[in-house]
């Protein structure tokens, strides 16, 4: 069975109601995915076996991405266009499939790899100089905040930010990379806060996820 | 308050990232059914009055969603409790409560069925009523309004939520539900008033209009028979049955979220032979009827192909007197060996269950063991009719821990009838004895959880005459097994005193009880069940303002003559055989499983014809050979045993 061991990458987008599924609940869900679709996920063997699938890095409950990825075992290999005609009809809705990519085995672990997070952070309310306001707090030699009781630097996990254009009648946009690495992560409603926007008016959109290989 | 489901939508996106765990209140999960809400004549929202992850593990609402959404002119949908952080910003922001799979406002529906398995839910249901824009009380409410029905264990006594339910369904909810729903549909195209509406349903068996009804009370305070206020209605409501059970649902919502249990639950059997008196589902769902193994392993695996659930529960009252159950268990294992499947089998007896069938549940199975020997001594388990020996107890662990078992779970209540002390102090040494025998085999990784409870008496059962312990009682016990219970290996659970009041109270109640239940909603009674919303001075309160007292429904001995609130709900299970049942057990005498004698407790002669055209197995009662009696002559029959009740003269 070891020796037509297949990992398989999939990219997808996570969106509607399924936005509240935290990320454990999320890696349930693809395993009962992969279980209606019939596909052959491995199991860690184990007294509880789990399945082997691995999230790339979580998404805060309540926002929506159209960059998540997710690294699946399967015992024996399967066409992508079968994976895909198969997991069709057994997704959830709120999630769609965007692609597939081979992966080889001993590559390290998807979450390892991850360098920065791109999100658009929408607003409802008018924030009359977002722009200045970003560029001051990109000034900022240290941003410190609280998270979990613990204070921590929040300056040197932006790796971006600006305002973005708006069209006519569009909420204000910003846009933000941070840092995503293992022990090194932004959260997007903390830049939001530190701009001094509440996160009850902010929908947070995530765009893009950066290998440390692209860097 | 905002009705349009886009608005509510809109405020819900507001809302939803500022309370705990929103998946529960997002609907969208996987095999919801969404219906076009213009194009579909009638509209039904089943209601689970607890918390998203409690009602969502309700096997009963995923029938009838899955049998009401069958139907092309009927859509179902779904609500649930919002937990308060959710209430208090619904209600400041003007959301009403809403259905998950479309956010209609509850009011918008046709009919709204709540399930009430258990008491502690009342007050939530009139809280979710309020929470709807709908008045609480049945009298209030116009032909505007949805049909507000309630069926569960917990209505088999009625009274209690008599003002605010309009019609309760009595027993087994998938064949009745469709008549409800034609009558309800036939009402719609005349308009006509409201009480039409419940005369029409009060025609159909198993339905109970309490509106028709009227308790009356002795001088004494002691509740004397009920009058009919309709000539048409029912003096008798005898319970719903399905004669043979239908195949199972296999179409169950796949949440998001982590719920109680999240699994392919199917019903292998309905009812049970073995008669303990204490146990209220015993007397309530006979007669036992089973479902063929081939049927459930069709079930299971459709099921698996629509859900993707990683563990199936094989459900019944008593799973391992399933006629094939080493069988049935077997050819699971064997089929969905390469599932990564897992079992639950609840409630085993001891004496039912074979080394045999511990080895085929050994490679399916990840949790404990429990059992449920329920009294300590061979004495008290004759007197509520589970009789096993210490000896046999003992030797069913012994087998469980040389497969590898660390942790036994044992179940036992206090409280029972006739109870001293010595039986309290057996449940500390039988779990001792139950650990020795585990660190023998295992050595210091055995462990023994002992779950005490506290009996509650409840209607229908041959222990409703009996006094329930007082909250002094309770606690000298619980004092007792705290202390005896200590050490390595040993863990001891329990329920707080003022929870089983509560219970009990409710449980044995009459009408005038709504008006504590009113009461105490109205002074912040909700979520009952939960030890961080519980609030005992409110009931105590609630009890006051009503002038009534609450040790008249709990700690009085019930003289054997007496007339029951909840005597005009027949379920078939006679009050002589109840009070037989009961006189023996204060005797010590005990009936063996009523498979091996038929001991005449009513279904028969009440559901011949039923019988008749079920033969065989599919119940597991002895057959009706001669014809006897008819349907038609129910009412008739049930008098006989219910002397008490009278038509109203006026």
């Amino acid at each position: 069975m070891s020796e037509t061991l297949t990992r398989i990458r999939i990219y997808f987008s996570k969106t509607a109601s399924i936005r509240f599924t935290g990320h454990l609940d999320l890696q349930r869900t693809w395993e009962r995915t992969f279980r209606r679709a019939r596909l052959p996920i491995a199991y860690k063997q184990g007294f509880n076996p789990q399945a082997r699938l691995n999230l790339a890095l979580a998404l805060p409950l309540g926002f929506t991405s159209q960059c998540e990825i997710l690294d699946v075992w399967l015992e024996y290999p399967i066409s992508f266009s079968e994976l895909e005609s198969r997991l069709l009809p057994a997704l959830p809705p709120g999630l769609e499939i965007t692609g597939f990519q081979e992966v080889g085995l001993s590559e390290p672990a998807l979450q390892t790899q991850i360098a920065s997070a791109d999100y658009h952070i929408s607003m409802d309310n008018q924030q009359p100089d977002l722009q200045s306001d970003c560029e001051v707090l990109l000034q900022s030699a240290s941003i410190m905040r609280q998270w979990k009781g613990k204070n921590y630097d929040l300056r040197p996990l932006i790796l971006e930010l600006r305002a973005l254009q708006d069209g006519p009648g569009d909420n204000q946009k910003i846009f933000v990379r941070l840092s995503a690495r293992e022990g090194a992560t932004g959260r997007p409603e903390e830049v939001a806060a530190a701009l001094g926007i509440s996160s009850d008016l902010t929908r947070v959109h995530r765009i893009k996820l950066a290998f440390l290989s692209d860097e | 308050m905002i009705y349009n489901p886009a608005e509510i939508q809109r405020a819900l996106e507001l809302i939803l990232p500022q309370v705990q765990k929103p998946g529960r209140y997002t609907g969208g999960e996987f095999n919801q059914v969404v219906k076009d809400w213009g194009e579909t004549d009638l509209k039904v929202a089943l209601v689970f009055p607890d918390l998203y992850e409690l009602g969502m593990s309700n096997l009963g609402l995923a029938i009838l969603y899955d049998v009401l959404n069958q139907r092309p002119d009927v859509l179902a949908e779904r609500a649930y409790a919002p937990w308060s952080d959710m209430e208090s910003r619904m209600r400041s922001t003007g959301i009403p409560l809403y259905s998950l799979e479309t956010m209609h406002p509850l009011s918008s529906f046709d009919v709204i069925g709540f399930s009430l398995p258990y008491e502690t839910l009342y007050t939530n249901t009139i809280n979710l009523l309020d929470l709807s824009g709908i008045p609480v009380f049945s009298s209030k409410r116009t032909p505007e309004h949805p049909l507000i029905i309630a069926g569960g264990h917990a209505t088999y006594n009625p009274e209690p939520m008599a003002p605010f339910i309009d019609a309760f369904v009595i027993g087994e909810g998938e064949e009745i539900i469709l008549e409800i729903i034609d009558a309800v549909k036939i009402w719609k195209d005349q308009g006509k008033s409201r009480r039409e509406l419940l005369l029409s349903l009060s025609s159909i068996w198993g339905i109970y209009i309490p509106a028709l009804y009227k308790p009356n009370y002795g001088q004494d305070g002691v509740f004397t028979g009920i009058d009919v206020l309709e000539e048409k209605a029912p003096r008798q409501i005898v319970k719903r049955i399905t004669a043979k059970l239908p195949p199972p649902t296999t179409r169950f919502i796949v949440p998001y979220i982590d719920t109680v249990h999240s699994r392919v639950p199917v019903e292998i059997m309905r009812g049970c032979t073995r008669g303990c008196r204490f146990c209220q589902a015993g007397m309530i769902t006979r007669p036992v009827r089973e479902r063929p193994v081939e049927e459930i392993i069709t079930a299971i695996s459709q099921a698996l192909d629509k859900t993707g659930f990683e563990e199936v529960g094989l459900l019944s009252l008593s799973s391992s007197d399933y006629t094939d159950i080493l069988q049935l268990v077997q050819e699971v294992s064997k089929r969905f060996a390469d599932r990564h499947l897992s079992i639950s089998l609840p409630s085993l007896r001891i004496e039912s269950f074979s080394v045999e069938l511990m080895d085929a549940l050994k490679d399916a199975r990840r949790s404990g063991f429990t059992l449920a020997p329920e009294a300590a001594t061979e004495r008290m388990r004759e007197i509520i009719n589970k009789p096993v020996s210490d000896q046999q107890l003992l030797d069913t662990c012994r087998e469980i821990f040389n497969r590898g078992w660390h942790n036994i779970k044992l179940y036992f209540m206090i409280g029972h009838p006739a109870e001293t002390m010595e039986d309290v102090k057996a449940i500390a040494r039988l779990c001792r004895d139950v650990l020795q025998v585990g660190k023998q085999i295992i050595g210091g990784r055995a462990q023994v959880t002992a779950g005490v409870s506290t009996f509650v008496p409840k209607p229908h059962t041959p222990f409703q005459w009996v006094a329930c312990d007082t909250v002094d009682q309770i606690y000298a016990k619980q004092r007792y097994l705290k202390a005896a219970l200590r050490g390595n290996g040993l863990k001891l659970n329990w329920n707080s005193p003022e929870d089983t009041m509560l219970e009990a109270w409710l449980s044995r109640g009459d009408r005038r009880l709504a008006d504590v239940i009113h009461e105490a909603w109205r002074m912040g009674a909700k979520f009952d069940a939960w030890k961080e919303h519980f609030n005992f001075q409110i009931w105590i309160q609630a009890f006051e303002k009503a002038g009534l007292d609450p040790s008249f429904y709990t700690h009085r001995e019930r003289p054997i003559d007496e007339t029951f609130p909840w005597d005009h709900i027949s379920t078939t299970v006679r009050k002589k055989f109840l009070t037989e049942d009961y006189l023996w057990s204060l005797q010590g005498k005990t009936r063996v499983d009523c498979r091996e004698r038929c001991f005449a407790c009513g279904i028969l002669p009440t559901f011949a014809d039923l019988r008749r055209e079920n033969p065989g197995d599919v119940w597991q009662c002895p057959e009706v050979k001669t014809r006897k009696i008819t349907v038609r002559d129910l009412e008739i029959l049930d008098l006989e045993s219910l002397p008490v009740i009278a038509k109203s003269s006026s």
